[in-house]
């Protein structure tokens, strides 16, 4: 049914596949052909064997990183996830820094690879100047077996990767809505947490926080049975999270991020009162909140 | 005549799998009540070897025509369900009811497509099959190969139901109702009123491990409200036909289990990996597929619970 009407659309989605890929971005037209494409590889992939013997790297650094030399990053950037995905929605990535506290380079960005997904690039995220965010963990959604790429930009102008495998989860689980209607509901609803952190008290200014954004994140790659129409993405782009006024951490995201987005992190604290999010999603919501900065709340 | 020969020892060759295309065996049913024949599915996950036939599947015989409750897990699956029907009643199959969109439940309906015959599901399942169709597809091509899943269709069903709904196959009424966010977001069950049966689907689980796709909080809600219908046994998604609601206890003590310790890691800060590894873990040597399942379970129970 619906596969078979798309099949048309794979030769003429075919030279926009790799941009149109990459992430879904502010375009609605590499939205409307990443959708196409979706569904198109889908059918591609038949012979399993040769979708997982098919390598993306080398065409996403082209396209992600502008064929820029990238470097072993396995003393800048550690990238951790379960080995199996065991719910394709919300596979938990948590990325760490390892500079040692005495490196002069830092981190200005991690960017975050899927290869086999169908917008790869999951997230970009840009580290606060003053912030030292060493760790970030999020959930994401994982459609297959795949490399996971993280690659840190320092301030030596170099790129650093790390990356780790996940085998595509089994049985019935899918990286898609399981509550559709309550996702709708929780849209723009923002949560805020603070946690102790074990053996570093206030002193040492090092914390850990968390922000939950509402939002249904949708891929946009299903297609309405009786329109025959892309349900068009509607997603979290961006997310900014500051100290006063000080960047903490920013995030450019895609529909690889699971549903209700959710960001955990460290930091440490310029002594600031409050702490500030602020996210956009495709339709241009604007969610914006702020907190006492010991205060988890809503 | 050596031509003869040689194409026997092909078919020799190409094996049983063939042949049984070609000729589908009967599913081996059991008639658990007057006219209702079930096929108790193997406690497993869905492998090239078992056609994917881990799920109950069922029909209903009433005296002018014929309900299929679930059509398993691949159309080879679906047919030699049909062949068992056929094998018993001659009469038009009006219905084929899916219980909800999970491959092991719905992708043998192509056996089944017919004029005249109308698929049946809950009124949020034709958007499931339309965002997990291809992927379900494409990730069931990988496990159980192109000769099993190449025929598989995705047919969204015509006849929704949001409330309640009745279908009358002659003189045999059976009530199907559609369920808030449970097991999954289209849960349906069917109670036979004349012998008082109730077709669950994986709203009850016995023996395999509860899957949990849709909301642990509804389940559990679901679970207390299920208790209260008039039936005498339950023909679950997975595990033995039992006496009802005896049946339900082992699922809702494992749902609790795994409610209360997900709240207690989301309470006091552990992240979602932690409590994926550790949550409900007394519960493992009381269910089958428990490596498989529990953490999945636990990982989706946070994602939700953390917004409480």
């Amino acid at each position: 049914m619906g596969i078979a009407a798309v099949m048309p659309y794979i030769g003429s989605v075919a030279g926009l596949q790799r941009k149109a890929r990459l992430m879904l971005g502010h375009h609605s037209r590499l939205l409307f052909a990443a959708g196409l494409l979706g569904a198109a590889l889908a059918v591609n992939a038949a012979p399993a064997a040769t979708a997982e013997a098919y390598d993306p790297w080398a065409g996403l650094v082209q396209d992600i990183f502008k064929n820029r030399p990238i470097n072993d990053g396995s003393d800048v950037i550690a990238i951790e996830m379960p080995y199996r995905a065991e719910d394709a929605a919300i596979v938990p990535v948590t990325l760490r820094t390892k500079l040692s506290p005495d490196d002069s380079r830092r981190v200005l960005t991690i960017t975050l690879v899927i290869d086999q997904n169908p917008a790869p690039m999951a997230a970009k995220f840009e580290l606060g100047p003053d912030a030292r965010v060493s760790e970030i963990s999020t959930r994401v959604r994982v459609n297959n077996y795949t490399d996971v790429h993280a690659v840190a930009e320092l301030s030596d102008g170099k790129l650093y990767m790390s990356k780790t495998y996940v085998k595509a989860s089994g049985g019935c689980s899918a990286p898609a809505a399981k509550n559709a209607e309550e996702a709708k509901a929780r849209l723009g609803q923002m949560r805020y947490r603070q946690f102790a952190k074990p053996g570093q008290g206030p002193v040492s200014g090092a914390r850990e926080a968390q922000i939950m954004i509402g939002h249904p994140n949708n891929s946009g790659l299903q297609m309405d049975q009786i329109t025959q129409l892309y349900t068009p993405a509607f997603f979290v782009n961006e997310l900014h999270l500051w100290q006063d006024d000080k960047l903490v951490l920013a995030m450019e995201g895609g529909i690889s991020i699971s549903e209700d987005p959710n960001i955990r992190f460290t930091y440490v604290s310029n002594g600031a009162k409050r702490f500030r999010a602020e996210a956009r999603d495709t339709d241009g919501h604007l969610f914006q909140h702020e907190w006492k900065i010991d205060d988890s709340g809503t | 005549m050596a031509h003869g020969v040689s194409i026997f020892a092909l078919l020799v060759v190409l094996g049983t799998s063939s042949l049984s295309q070609a000729q589908p065996i009967d599913l081996p049913v059991r008639e658990v009540a007057p006219g209702i024949f079930v096929h108790v599915g193997e406690t497993a996950l869905m492998t090239r070897e078992n056609d994917g036939a881990i799920a109950n599947v069922g029909f209903v015989i009433g005296e002018n025509a014929v309900a299929v409750i679930d059509t398993g897990g691949s159309v080879r699956e679906g047919r030699q369900l049909l062949a068992a029907i056929r094998a018993r009643t001659d009469k038009p199959i009006q219905y084929v009811i899916n219980t909800h969109g999970h491959p092991d439940h719905v992708f043998g309906n192509a056996a089944f497509i017919a004029d005249g015959t109308v698929f049946v599901g809950h009124k949020n399942l034709p958007a499931a099959l339309a965002t997990r169709g291809p992927f379900y597809l494409d990730a069931f091509r990988r496990i159980m190969g192109e000769a099993l899943i190449g025929e598989v269709r995705i047919v969204p069903p015509t006849l929704l139901v949001g409330g309640s709904v009745e279908i009358d196959l002659g003189s045999r009424t059976l009530t199907l109702k559609a369920w808030p966010t449970a097991h999954s977001d289209n849960d349906i069950t069917v109670l036979d009123n004349a012998t008082k049966t109730l077709f669950a689907g994986d709203l009850v689980f016995l023996t395999h491990t509860p899957v949990l796709d849709g909301s642990i909080r509804g389940w559990l809600t679901a679970i207390e409200t299920l208790g209260t219908l008039p039936a005498q046994r339950v023909v679950p998604g997975h595990g033995a036909v039992s006496e009802w609601p005896a049946a339900l206890a082992d699922e809702r003590r494992y749902l609790e289990t795994l409610a209360s310790d997900v709240r207690a890691f989301v309470a006091r800060g552990a992240p979602i990996s932690v409590a994926a590894n550790a949550a409900a873990t007394p519960e493992r040597s009381r269910w089958q597929l428990f490596d498989d399942y529990n953490a999945r379970n636990a990982t989706t129970a946070f994602s939700e619970i953390e917004w409480e």
